[in-house]
């Protein structure tokens, strides 16, 4: 079996930021492992403008922002497996992976970064009642249709959903030449950002109806037309309020999945409420020298924190594969999200192993205006930031210094929540 | 007198902007809660632009498109003659990433540039 200090699994934004930092902070035998033929991951079919603000200060494009980080993975050497597909990760750290030319093989890591990303929530996870004909795509899977593949699924198209990449899919395909008719958010706000609400729907404009779903699919071959109708407080479809709209196209863009089969496999633990690992100050999950980062953690908003968060994951996983890294103790603080924030990741933080800083990044589960972002160690107060807006499709983050929880030696708990005042 | 309704872009607050226009003047801008506000509203009205970004077709290579974006954002009353010259495009391969696909797109001034890679 070969040996290889860090086995990262995924080529995309999170492998790759994890690569890097990895082999800067000393580990040197580093490989990626990357299913698809090129590595980028998802980046490389999102080739609207609008990444890489924080990180590189100039917006750009997917690919240009994948590629700056394929770049630094070249200039360092570091080996990377192409069409290879991770079948399993044990306990023990053993990744068994196969491709074409080597067949099934083994790889005995010291540590493992779980960098698999996350997938769309299908049709069948939101029980729209109506025929199953073709001609119902994620947004995800239409966009990689036209942009990669060169391939309109469709001319009339309505969107269910009004998550980033629905609204992205809406401007693509109207600028292709497709009529996109509506789209429909279940909830009474979009998760979408408004950037993109501006720019990708009020520019061309397209309608988005809040508060309604699809109740209806037509069409036994090929779906022919959508019935959309309001929701209630209740989310319930409203009798009399129903609209049918002729279509060839529905696009689903209703929320992602961190895809974590690899990871259940192994026996790592996940949160019910991010679908992905439960993990401590290092990312590290139950299972020691597993680490992970990216939209298999939780899904992210922005990729430049997926890069961040990564390059973090990278940092510890070096330091834990040259034995460096402080053992677990007893000492540990749980991590509490209450009043609004729906998690927080990490989960615990053992003080001990905190270098210089931990950051808690969170979600809030409604919109909150002219708030406060409070964070309570034990009884005390120790932080309380006012902002004038909270919304659940943007991630949030709080930073803790180790000389802050130096100040409290016997901390239990730390509350994170949001207050009116 | 003419009234424009906008929303802000800025952040999550998407504040509702309201600039009532004489002509081609701004007589006055409010809905706004910052200045960041005011100023998009500005440019707005006056001088919207936008980057475009598509993808254009390739030849002789492995892959059927590649990537590609205005160099620059151009006049966004501008984007369906961009987009006309997009698809109308053809390039051979290999293409690599900032290489100019098509120059000076649709008379904006502004070139179309690979943002990927094709081999």
């Amino acid at each position: 079996m070969k040996n290889v200090d860090i086995v990262i699994v995924g080529g995309g934004p999170a492998g790759l930021a994890a690569a890097v930092a990895a082999y800067d902070n000393g580990a040197k035998d580093v490989l990626i492992l990357e299913r698809d033929e090129q590595l980028g991951g998802i980046l490389n079919q999102c080739i609207h403008n609008g990444f890489g603000l924080h990180t590189f200060k100039e917006e750009l494009t997917g690919p240009e922002y994948a590629d700056r980080f394929i770049q630094q993975v070249k200039e360092r050497n570091i080996p990377y497996l192409l069409n290879t597909m991770v079948m399993d990760i044990s306990p023990e750290r053993v990744v068994t992976a196969m491709n074409r030319e080597d067949g099934m093989f083994e790889i005995q890591a010291k540590a493992v970064i779980l960098a698999m990303g996350c997938r769309e929530r299908p049709r069948g996870a939101l029980n729209i009642p109506g025929y199953r004909p073709a001609g119902i795509f994620s947004a995800g899977t239409a966009q990689r249709l036209v942009n990669i593949e060169g391939y309109m699924p469709g001319k009339e198209v309505v969107i269910l959903g009004s998550g980033d990449i629905g609204l992205i899919m809406a401007r693509r395909m109207t600028l292709e030449g497709a009529k996109v008719k509506l789209v429909a958010e279940l909830m009474p706000y979009s998760g979408g950002l408004k950037r993109n609400i501006v720019q990708c729907l009020d520019d061309f404009g397209i309608p988005l109806r809040l508060s309604h779903t699809v109740v209806d699919i037509e069409g036994k071959e090929h779906i022919s037309a959508v019935t959309i109708a309001q929701v209630g407080p209740d989310r319930k479809p409203i009798k009399g309020t129903e609209e049918r709209y002729t279509c060839d196209t529905l696009l689903l863009s209703c929320g992602l999945i961190p895809e974590n089969e690899l990871s259940t496999a192994a026996g790592v633990e996940l949160s019910p409420i991010t679908n992905g690992p439960v993990v401590n100050e290092s990312l590290e999950t139950n299972i020691k020298g597993v680490f992970a980062c990216g939209n298999v953690l939780h899904v992210h908003d922005l990729v430049d924190y997926v890069s961040e968060e990564a390059a973090k994951a990278g940092q510890i996983a070096a330091k834990f594969a040259q034995g460096a890294i402080a053992d677990e103790t007893d000492k540990e603080i749980v991590l509490k999200a209450e009043s609004g924030v729906r998690y927080t990741v990490p989960v615990t933080i053992h003080p001990d192993r905190v270098d210089d800083q931990v950051t808690v990044r969170f979600r809030v589960g409604d919109v909150y205006k002219d708030s406060y972002v409070s964070v309570y160690f034990d009884d005390n107060r120790i932080r309380h930031q006012k902002k004038r807006i909270l919304a659940p499709g943007e991630m949030e983050q709080v930073v803790l210094t180790k000389k802050q929880l130096a100040e409290y030696p016997d901390l239990k708990t730390i509350t994170v929540k949001i207050e009116g005042e | 007198m003419e009234i424009r309704e906008l929303t802000c872009i800025n952040c999550p607050m998407g504040c509702l902007l309201t600039v009532e226009m004489d002509g081609d003047e701004i007589k006055e801008i409010s809905g706004y809660t910052c200045p960041r506000g005011k100023t998009y509203a500005q440019k707005e009205v006056t001088n919207p632009t936008r980057i475009v970004t598509s993808t254009v077709k390739v030849v002789g290579g492995k892959r059927e498109r590649v990537a590609c974006k205005t160099a620059h954002d151009i006049p966004k009353d501008k984007i369906s003659a961009v987009m006309e010259a997009i698809n109308a495009a053809q390039v051979q391969a290999p293409v690599v990433i900032g290489e100019v696909l098509i120059p000076d797109v649709a008379g904006t001034g502004v070139d179309v540039i690979a943002t990927a890679h094709a081999v």
